[in-house]
């Protein structure tokens, strides 16, 4: 079979969380060997592939000063120079994944599935991979001729990581065929995120809301709720590119995440970039009119409601205790 | 600045309940709204943005059947000049990578200094932006949340990255850049607004107008093919609460007690 590599996304020294999911995802490809690589320069790039060369066979390093920040585009002009035209490759469906996947996959002649949240196997060159379509609310088998190669992107958190860190690999520096790196786009800086007046991410209590408020004005009711509740407000993204409440509120992978005892999910459908922002296994209360919503999958109680009527219904039921 | 966005029509989730059909071949589709993919109207509200602060031609483009056309009339109503439908029998069941193909043709019978997809549409693939660059040889830039004219050659841009933060980068035109949802406040379009363009004529090109050989676009040259839709077997899944609301919230309340969520 072609040769399955799995891309490295790392920072400080670290290798993401990632890696080693892509690690457990590749052995589901049946691939016996799997190679890591890992572009960046220096100490840091160092360590993280030595790191690596525990959980993989064989790490391809590709030191480069131009790597220094991961820019895709540049990435990708160094990708398409080392690994064979015909692999498997498989990356982390995150920021830089969505940013570096589509285009290697052209640049490899290679077919493209993004997302992926399952492999079912891989039966000759026919990949057979899960994928979910509108928010969560429909799953999809997809095939996928890998015969001229591949570029896989795997949803984060999706698989199991390989803690199993008994691979005893060796790091090969593959540097030397990476290239022209010159590319048309320059990274600059990175602005952090603003910090808000309440920190969700100490909450203990979140009531969450999301675009099944409807309106601005509606807010007010999930207020009401929270202070009866002594509990944060907290939201999901579409609030926040509404403006209707501050970017420091918004929980999920393009804002905070949190880790209350208790969150509540109120009009949220439950796309996984939501709850990939909900961690340390809080007990979740999902209120949402639609029973299909995606977000009963993964709460602990749910209530199939209209958020508009059963939120100061229950407010007032709080007041009087 | 000639900017061209491309725009789907996708089935508005805010709007629909949507359920996989009983064959599971596709979702029910029975009563649907149909809308513009929310991220490409994010990108024609930056698109006209840009060209009221230093001018321009915006153009909606959109793969699709007739009823796309509605969407590009949505767009143009919001202030996008020109609408331009790419429709044919062979284009159906194109994958990611066959609808960037009819896009990059579409690019190539004009001359546009930028173009903007959507970060997404409603699949979730986030792919055809990407691809098209690589097709056209522009460079790219996904998750944009800002974008500054600097001059006729060059943008900076800020994508949007894990935990909110923004990265910054400067980019060469022209370049194709997905757009991220919350980059700008879309305008609202009213029935007038509507009404103004409902009979402007929006050109419709096909497989050979573009010079698409029918295997490269279309089921026919797609590695990458959708089997079935199903509903995944779930774990246990919420316990969901019965009863009358009154009911309800006692339940409610008495595990807030429990679970610590009320002080
Ligand atoms: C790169 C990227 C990063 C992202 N990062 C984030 C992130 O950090 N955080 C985030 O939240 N999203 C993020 N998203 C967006 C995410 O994909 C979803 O679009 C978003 O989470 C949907 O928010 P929602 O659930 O509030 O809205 P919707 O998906 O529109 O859901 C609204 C829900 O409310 C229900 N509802 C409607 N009216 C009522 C009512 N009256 N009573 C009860 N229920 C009602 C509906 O049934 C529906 O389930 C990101 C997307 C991308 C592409
Ligand atoms: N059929 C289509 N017609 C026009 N643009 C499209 C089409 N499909 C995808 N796009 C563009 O590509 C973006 C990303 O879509 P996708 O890669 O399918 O998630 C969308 O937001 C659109 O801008």
């Amino acid at each position: 079979m072609a040769q399955v590599f799995a891309y490295i996304t790392h920072k400080g020294g670290a290798a993401d969380d990632s890696a080693l999911e892509l690690a457990a995802a590749a052995k589901k490809l049946g691939a016996d060997a799997v190679t890591a690589v890992v572009t960046g320069t220096g100490g840091e790039l160092d360590a993280v592939c030595k790191d690596m060369a525990a959980s993989y066979k064989e790490v391809w390093k590709i030191d480069n000063a131009a790597m220094a920040y991961p820019n895709a585009e540049v990435v990708r002009k160094a990708l398409v120079n080392v690994l064979p035209g015909d692999c498997l490759l498989l990356l982390p469906h995150d920021t830089f994944g969505i940013d570096l996947g589509p285009g290697l996959s052209i640049k490899m002649n290679s077919a493209y599935v993004s997302d992926v949240v399952a492999i079912d196997g891989l039966e000759g060159a026919t990949l057979k991979v899960v994928r979910q379509e509108f928010g969560g609310a429909a799953s999809t088998h997809m095939t996928v001729d890998t015969g001229a190669g591949a570029v896989v992107t795997l949803r984060p958190g999706s698989f199991a990581a390989d803690e199993s860190k008994s691979a005893g690999g060796q790091v090969v520096d593959k540097s030397g065929d990476a290239g022209d790196l010159t590319a048309k786009r320059k990274y600059l800086e990175t602005v952090a995120a603003e910090v808000g007046d309440v920190d969700i991410t100490k909450s203990d209590v979140l009531v969450s809301v999301g675009r099944g408020i409807e309106d601005q004005d509606n807010l007010q009711i999930v207020f009401d709720l929270a202070e009866a509740m002594k509990a944060d407000v907290s939201c999901s993204r579409p609030i926040v590119d509404a403006k209707w409440l501050e970017k420091s509120r918004q929980v999920g992978t393009s804002g905070l995440t949190v880790k209350p005892k208790v969150y509540m999910a109120m009009g949220i459908s439950g796309a996984f970039q939501h709850v990939g922002g909900i961690k340390g296994n809080p007990f979740i209360i999902a209120i949402n009119k639609n029973p299909k919503a995606p977000i009963f999958q993964v709460a602990d109680v749910g209530i199939e409601a209209n958020i508009l009527e059963f939120i100061p219904e229950l407010t007032e039921k709080i007041k009087s205790l | 600045m000639e900017i061209l966005v491309c725009v789907k029509r996708v089935p508005d989730t805010a709007e629909n309940e949507i359920s996989v059909s009983s064959a599971g071949n596709d979702i029910e589709r029975g009563d649907l709204v149909y809308s513009v993919n929310e991220w490409d109207n994010y990108a024609v509200e930056e698109a006209i943005q840009i060209v009221d602060r230093v001018g321009g031609n915006v153009t909606v483009v959109a793969v699709g059947d007739d009823e796309s056309e509605e969407i590009l009339r949505r767009e143009m109503a919001m202030g996008a000049n020109d609408g331009l439908l790419l429709k044919d029998g062979a284009f159906d069941g194109s994958d990611g990578k066959g609808t960037a193909s009819i896009l990059k043709a579409a690019v190539g019978k004009g001359k546009y200094d930028l173009i903007l997809t959507g970060a997404q549409a409603e699949a979730g693939a986030a792919q055809v932006g990407g691809m098209l660059a690589a097709m056209l040889d522009y460079p790219y830039a996904s998750l944009v949340n800002k974008v500054e004219v600097i001059d006729d050659k060059k943008l900076k841009v800020g994508r949007e990255i894990e935990g909110g933060n923004q990265e910054i980068n400067e980019i060469e035109l022209p370049c194709v850049l997905s757009i991220q949802t919350g980059i700008n406040e879309p305008r609202y379009v009213g029935i007038r607004g509507i009404r103004k363009v409902a009979s402007v004529e929006i050109p419709v090109m096909g497989a050979s107008d573009l010079g698409l050989g029918a295997d490269s676009v279309g089921a026919a040259g797609a590695k990458v093919k959708r089997v079935d839709y199903f509903v995944p077997e779930m774990g246990a899944g919420a316990e969901m609460l019965e009863g009358s609301t009154e009911e309800i919230i006692d339940k409610l309340v008495e595990l807030l007690k429990a679970k610590g969520g009320l002080k």
